[in-house]
C-alpha cells in the first residue's frame, strides 16, 4: 500500500482575540497516516475534534506546529506551509471534501453545482454533466429538480447533492464528514456503495461515521482524536 | 480556473497618503490569471482607494503596480507607461465595474450604445456587428432584447448594474475591478448577479479584483482574501481559511459580527 496523506507533530489551537485573547489548546502532536486504498474513521466524542482535525488537513483550519504531507502531483506537500495557490490547486485535484453543509451561489442548477468541481479539473462540460446525471440518479434525486437550486430542497436531498458534488471527481484522497447522516437507509447504501468503489479505485478515505453500521461497513480502521486532546 | 502560473498583476508597497492621513499603507500582493480576489473591510479602511490606485485612476504616493500587458511584457502603470498607454489600458484590456451604475454608465445614451461604445474604443466600426454584438450581451446579463434602444434611465437600479457589467465585459477584458458589485441590490438580484459574475470569471478566465464588505459575496466569489484595516492590510489568505479561522483580532471581530440570517 502506497502513503497519501502522513501528519506529522500538528498542533492546533484557537486564541479568540474578541474574548480577551483567550487561548482554547484543541490538539498536541498529532501523528497519522492514510494509505490507498483504506477508509480509517475518526473516532472520539462529540466536540472531541474530528470536524477540527478534517479541517486541519483540508487547510480550513491553520495548524499552529507540524506538517500535514499529502501526495499531490507524484509527489508530497505540506499543506502547513503551502501557499493559497498551492493549497486551491491540491483541492481541485487532489484532496476531496464532502462538508455537513452545501455552501452555493443562489440560483444555480442542481445539476451545474454537481457538475462544477470536474469542469474546474478541465473536464469537458458535457462530460461532466454526464457524470453529474448519474450520480444524481444513483442518488435518488428526481430528474425534475435537477434544474432547481438545491437551497430549495429538504435536509436530506441537500446532504445528497452535496456527497455527488462531493464524489464528481475521483479525488485520490476524500474526507467525508458525517456523509451518511440525515440519509435514509437506500440512500445511506448509496453512499456506502461510493465509498467502496473510491476505496477500490486506490482513494485513501478518512470520515466520520457516527452510525456505527455504516463505520463496519466500510472502514478498514479507527483513529481516536481524544488521545491528542490538550 | 487559475491557468497559468504567470502573474497578471504584481503590488508592491503600495502606499497612498492624502496629505498627512493615510488612504492604504504598505500593501503589496499578486493577482493570477483566472483569480478572483477579494478585498473585505468597513468602510473607510482604505479598499476604495487601493482600488482606485491598482486600476491606475490616481498614482499612489509610493510603491509599484506592475501589470504583464499582451505585448510589451511587464510594466509599471504609472512608472513604466504614458498615460496614452494607461487609458488605452484602461478601456480594452480592463474593467471598471462601479458600486453606483450611473458612475459606469452615460445615462443619456440607448443601452445598446454604452455597450457598443466600448467596442468603437477598440477600433470596431461596423454598426450591424456592433449592434449584434450588444444584443448578444444584453442576453447574458438576462436583459431583454426589446430594451436595446431604451435608456438606462428607464431601468431599475439591479438591470443597470447588469448593464454596467455588460458594457465593462464586451471588449474581453483580462482583468476586472469591481467596488462593491452588489451593494445596494435586492437580494433577488444580488443572487443573480453573482451567479452570472461566477459564470463569466469561469467561462472568460477573468481575473477579479473586488472589493466587499459582505462576506458572503467574499466567500461565494473570491479564491482569496485579503482584510484591510486602517490602510493595512491585517489579514490575507484562502478564503475560506480566512473566515473559518481568523488569526487577527479584526478578522475574528469582522466575522463574528455576522448577522445569521
Amino acid at each position: 500500500m502506497s502513503e497519501m496523506l502522513n501528519v506529522e507533530n500538528v498542533a492546533k489551537s484557537f486564541t479568540l482575540h474578541t474574548q480577551g485573547a483567550l487561548t482554547i489548546p484543541v490538539f498536541e502532536k498529532i501523528n497519522f497516516s492514510l494509505q490507498a486504498g483504506e477508509c480509517i474513521a475518526l473516532t472520539g466524542a462529540s466536540g472531541a475534534g474530528k470536524s477540527t482535525f478534517m479541517r486541519m488537513i483540508y487547510a480550513n483550519y491553520i495548524c499552529n506546529e507540524g506538517r500535514i504531507n499529502i501526495r499531490h502531483n507524484d509527489g508530497w506537500l505540506d499543506m502547513v506551509g503551502a501557499t493559497p495557490h498551492e493549497v486551491l490547486d491540491v483541492r481541485r485535484h487532489t484532496l476531496g471534501y464532502v462538508s455537513q453543509f452545501l455552501r452555493v451561489i443562489p440560483r444555480v442548477a442542481t445539476l451545474d453545482i454537481v457538475a462544477e468541481p470536474l469542469i474546474a479539473t478541465g473536464v469537458a462540460k458535457e462530460t461532466a454533466i454526464e457524470k453529474a446525471k448519474t450520480l444524481l440518479t444513483r442518488l435518488r434525486i428526481p430528474h425534475h429538480l435537477w434544474s432547481l437550486s438545491p437551497l430549495t430542497f429538504s435536509g436530506g436531498e441537500q446532504q445528497r447533492v452535496n456527497i455527488a458534488r462531493g464524489f464528481a471527481v475521483e479525488y485520490p484522497i476524500m474526507l467525508l464528514d458525517e456523509p451518511t447522516a440525515s440519509l435514509d437507509a437506500d440512500n445511506r447504501r448509496t453512499v456506502l456503495d461510493f465509498i467502496e468503489e473510491a476505496k477500490a479505485m486506490g482513494s485513501a478515505v478518512l470520515g466520520i461515521f457516527h452510525d456505527q453500521e455504516a463505520r463496519d461497513a466500510v472502514c478498514t480502521g479507527t483513529f481516536d482524536v481524544t488521545q491528542y486532546q490538550v | 480556473m487559475i491557468g497559468s502560473h504567470d502573474v497578471l498583476l504584481n503590488v508592491e508597497n503600495l502606499t497612498m497618503m492624502y496629505g498627512a492621513r493615510v488612504g492604504c499603507e504598505e500593501v503589496s500582493f499578486d493577482l493570477w490569471p483566472g483569480e478572483v480576489l477579494g478585498i473585505v473591510g468597513e468602510s473607510g479602511s482604505g479598499k476604495s482607494t487601493l482600488l482606485r490606485c491598482i486600476s491606475g485612476q490616481v498614482a499612489p504616493t509610493h510603491g509599484a503596480i506592475n501589470y504583464k500587458t499582451r505585448a510589451n511584457g511587464v510594466r509599471d502603470l504609472f512608472t513604466g507607461m504614458s498615460e496614452p498607454e494607461r487609458r488605452f489600458l484602461m478601456r480594452t484590456d480592463w474593467a471598471f465595474v462601479h458600486q453606483n451604475p450611473r458612475d459606469g454608465l452615460r445615462m443619456s445614451v440607448s443601452a445598446g450604445a454604452n455597450i457598443g461604445e466600448r467596442l468603437m474604443a477598440v477600433g470596431q466600426r461596423h454598426y450591424g456587428n456592433i449592434r449584434a454584438t450588444a444584443q448578444d450581451w444584453l442576453g447574458k446579463v438576462e436583459i431583454a432584447d426589446e430594451r436595446l434602444d431604451d435608456l438606462p434611465s428607464t431601468f431599475s437600479g439591479g438591470m443597470q448594474q447588469r448593464l454596467q457589467i455588460a458594457r465593462n465585459l464586451v471588449t474581453s477584458p483580462r482583468l476586472v475591478f469591481m467596488d462593491e458589485p452588489t451593494g445596494g441590490l435586492d437580494v433577488s438580484v444580488q443572487a443573480k448577479l453573482l451567479d452570472l459574475l461566477r459564470g463569466l470569471v469561469q467561462d472568460l478566465g477573468l481575473s477579479v479584483v473586488i472589493v466587499t464588505h459582505d462576506l458572503a459575496v467574499a466567500r461565494l466569489l473570491s479564491h482569496r482574501l485579503m482584510v484591510m484595516q486602517q490602510g493595512r492590510v491585517v489579514e490575507s489568505g484562502l478564503t475560506d481559511q480566512v473566515l473559518d479561522d481568523p488569526q487577527h483580532p479584526y478578522t475574528q471581530l469582522l466575522v463574528s459580527s455576522i448577522l445569521q440570517a
